[in-house]
């Protein structure tokens, strides 16, 4: 598995039968490869779909029927079209069990900015807005760091903020956050991966339970390599 | 005078198939599992215009239990001793918020005894209300009423030129919603005219009761036909009685 392979996988693991999921662009996307098939979600597309199924073989793709990241799908049984306004008033309504983001940074409150760069025109927002208000719970997967190897989860936003709203999760390639009233909490460690470099890779503040501080390492339960 | 109607049509017929549907069907309780939530005090928005689209098994279990001080939403209260009215008739309903209850005598009493409290609202703003309750939307400006006495608590803001007056969204414990057909993932698709208040109903409620006359496997119904996606519908139960 590759580094954004292992993220998908891991959020994947937070899915329970019967949730109403929404993927976003990029990881999130992958995660609907690592969905344990006696865990029963529903996809939920942006674009105005429920029961969102596998990518199609290239013989069998239709051009009206995309994800959110305009790439072919297919549905599975039971699936449901509407439009958009439908489609995002399911999430803002609170109707969308867990939405999985992508994200730019991440501050020390668990806010995320995934929508502009700074020093560039800001020539889009999408959906990014809105997909942060309304879902019970939010799960951000991203890289801990940046193409150049600077910390993505930091003190305070540089890059301009998508939302009030307060993530639930947060899941790297290193390790796995909550986050509470008090700030990040770090929950879980990647297999090889030291407190140390993630204290290193991490410019926010977290708490760290005890038992992480004296185990040079921890061993992750969930993934059967 | 009501004629006898098609409300109350020919039994559903329990086939093997049907039984064999509903069992693999985690959303399916009955009538009176289903009203065993509903706790004195409750506000419930029940589909229906007039008894057209009411979820009529729905309502004939909650009046078998012993509930009052309901808050009801519906566009109106049934008729005497039919659909709502029922609950009207054995006092359980406290409050009523809609736009039509003259056509009910009784309650039309009630008010003057008052015994019950009521709400009106002009129709298209009721149903607006219930869709922005759904939706997350927190209120929205309509120029339906401005100046009138339903407005007269209301806020009034000047948008270019013209007056509206601000509606608060609608939201409830209970939506009781009547379909035609559920899958066995719970959506749902309506009958003709009975469709009305339903689809909004379905998403503005904690807990969504769909009272449906048939239930099919997932994948009956066409993805393009579904009005009320299964993510809105907590619990299916089929229409009891004839």
């Amino acid at each position: 598995m590759n580094p954004k392979q292992y993220i998908a996988a891991r959020a994947a693991k937070e899915l329970k039968p019967g949730d109403i999921v929404n993927l976003g662009i990029g990881i999130p996307t992958l995660v609907a490869d690592y969905i344990p098939s006696d865990v029963k979600v529903f996809l939920h597309s942006e674009n105005g779909i429920l029961g969102v199924g596998p990518s199609p073989d290239p013989e069998h793709t239709d051009p009206n029927l995309v994800n959110a990241g305009k790439l072919p799908v297919s549905v599975l049984e039971g699936a449901s079209f509407f439009d958009s306004a439908s489609s995002f008033a399911m999430i803002r309504g609170g109707h969308v069990s867990v939405s999985i983001l992508g994200a730019l940074q991440i501050d020390a409150n668990g806010r995320i900015a995934n929508w502009a760069v700074p020093g560039k025109s800001v020539l889009g927002v999408g959906g990014a807005m809105d997909l942060l208000e309304g879902s019970k719970k939010v799960i951000v997967t991203t890289k801990h760091t940046n193409t150049e190897g600077g910390p993505k989860i930091v003190k305070e936003l540089t890059y301009p903020i998508t939302s009030e709203r307060i993530v639930d999760l947060i899941i790297t390639d290193l390790a796995v956050f909550t986050v509470k009233a008090d700030g990040l909490h770090l929950i879980e460690l990647s297999p090889g991966v030291s407190l140390r470099e993630v204290e290193q890779k991490t410019d926010a503040p977290f708490h760290i339970p005890e038992s992480f501080i004296n185990s040079k390492e921890v061993t992750v339960k969930w993934l059967s390599l | 005078m009501f004629c006898p109607v098609f409300y109350f049509s020919k039994p559903l017929k329990h086939t093997k198939s049907q039984e064999e549907v509903g069992k693999r069907m985690s959303k399916l309780i009955t009538c009176a599992e289903a009203v065993k939530m509903v706790k004195s005090g409750s506000r419930i928005m029940v589909g229906g215009f007039g008894l057209v689209g009411c979820p009529l098994s729905l309502i004939d279990a909650l009046a078998q239990r012993n509930v009052k001080d309901l808050e009801i939403i519906s566009n109106n209260l049934g008729e005497p001793g039919r659909g709502l009215g029922v609950l009207v008739r054995q006092k359980q309903v406290k409050k009523a918020i809609g736009s039509y209850f003259t056509s009910n005598p009784e309650v039309v009493k009630a008010y003057q005894d008052q015994e019950l409290e009521v709400e009106l609202i002009p129709q298209r703003t009721m149903s607006e209300a219930i869709r922005a309750g759904g939706a997350g939307i927190g209120g929205f400006y309509t120029p339906v009423s401005v100046g009138t006495k339903i407005a007269e608590t209301k806020e009034v803001r000047d948008l270019n030129g013209k007056k509206y007056v601000f509606q608060e969204p609608i939201k409830a414990d209970f939506a009781f919603i009547k379909a035609k057909k559920a899958d066995q993932l719970g959506n749902l698709i309506y009958n003709q005219s009975a469709r009305n208040f339903n689809p909004m109903m379905a998403t503005a409620a904690n807990v969504v009761i769909a009272e449906v006359d048939e239930i099919v496997e997932a994948g009956k119904i066409s993805p393009e036909e579904i009005v009320t996606p299964h993510l809105y519908v907590d619990y299916i139960v089929v229409k009891e009685g004839n």
